[in-house]
């Protein structure tokens, strides 16, 4: 069902717009503790501009290789968050409890500042690869029979 | 934004949400939903909710709209004749009573933004005091999700896993058969 876009318009714009996409995306995910954003929405909006490549510039393209490995990894996201917690429980502390992480030279509270940005990464992770994995299946399974709608 | 903005603004949701349902063709039905999302993002930051504003305007105007256009191409159009069930009186009568109810009730709520509310004195406090100095984290929101209750957030996107799991498995087997037709 996919294919390249023919337009050249929505050919040229997605070139421009995407990495502008992925940067606020990354910029959301990072200011998240300063602002609003954080890692349920960066990792919505680096996801959704995957998948505006995905329809932009067609399976087909370079991009297939990539993304079909990259829904793979699909527990990668959680296993990250999951693991903070786990590190904080191997320091002697309790699960997801950030002033027990094992860094060095840092007072508790910049611990559960790195704690939180962790946690925060591993949401967008899961976040973005999950919204591209439904997307793709959607995509790949209306390729059978394609010729009837 | 004055308050008639901001009854504008609720007419606009009640007017995308009644269009969304009554639109005969799928595809503008899921356009006019998406624009719904957008005035309730827009809803969520008159009142101060930045955060889900933001999530809002992200997921059901942005991802939400790809899913079910995504979905209705999947799917094959079947049109049905249809015709309104009997005996809908006691839906007539009973709805209106249940809206006298709700707005009853409503009296009796704390007002907008009052301090002296239950919820802005039971663990509020607590967070916006502690927020900044235990976690370096200005957004009282962040740590709140991420510190402070990180143990839901985890359950969370656990829950956003199986989701993601549960489509490859529904839909994984078809792309062998696309092979062979």
């Amino acid at each position: 069902m996919i294919r390249t876009h023919d337009s050249l318009i929505v050919q040229i714009i997605g070139r421009v717009l995407i990495p502008l996409i992925q940067l606020f995306g990354i910029y959301v995910l990072c200011f998240g503790q300063f602002g609003p954003g954080g890692g349920f929405v960066g990792g919505v909006i680096v996801g959704t501009s995957l998948v505006f490549s995905m329809l932009v510039f067609g399976l087909d393209s370079a991009w297939q290789r990539i993304i079909f490995r990259v829904i793979q990894g699909d527990g990668v996201g959680l296993l990250v968050f999951a693991g903070v917690g786990g590190l904080c429980l191997l320091a002697g502390g309790e699960f997801l409890n950030y002033t027990e992480l094992p860094i060095p030279g840092l007072d508790a509270a910049s611990r559960r500042f790195v704690g939180i940005f962790m946690a925060q990464l591993g949401v967008a992770i899961d976040v973005a690869v999950t919204a591209l994995s439904i997307v793709l299946h959607l995509a790949d399974s209306s390729r059978g029979y394609g010729a009837s709608s | 934004m004055n308050v008639y903005a901001n009854l504008s603004l609720v007419l606009l949701l009640i007017l995308t949400a009644a269009g969304a349902i009554l639109i005969k063709d799928l595809i503008g039905a899921v356009l006019v939903l998406g624009s719904y999302s957008f005035f309730l993002a827009l809803l969520w930051a008159w009142l101060g909710a930045v955060d889900v504003a933001f999530t809002e305007a992200v997921v059901g105007a942005g991802l939400a709209t790809v899913l079910f256009l995504l979905a209705l191409f999947l799917t094959v159009p079947l049109e049905q004749k249809g015709q309104l069930p009997r005996g809908q009186w006691p839906a007539f009568v009973g709805l209106p009573l249940l809206g006298i109810l709700l707005l009853y009730i409503a009296e009796d709520l704390p007002k907008f933004g009052d301090p002296l509310s239950p919820s802005n004195t039971h663990l509020a406090p607590d967070y916006l005091m502690h927020s900044l100095p235990a976690t370096k984290t200005p957004n009282v929101v962040t740590s709140v999700l991420m510190d402070f209750r990180s143990l839901d957030t985890l359950i969370e996107t656990a829950v956003i896993f199986t989701a993601g799991i549960a489509t490859a498995c529904l839909l994984r087997t078809s792309r062998h058969d696309s092979h062979t037709r």
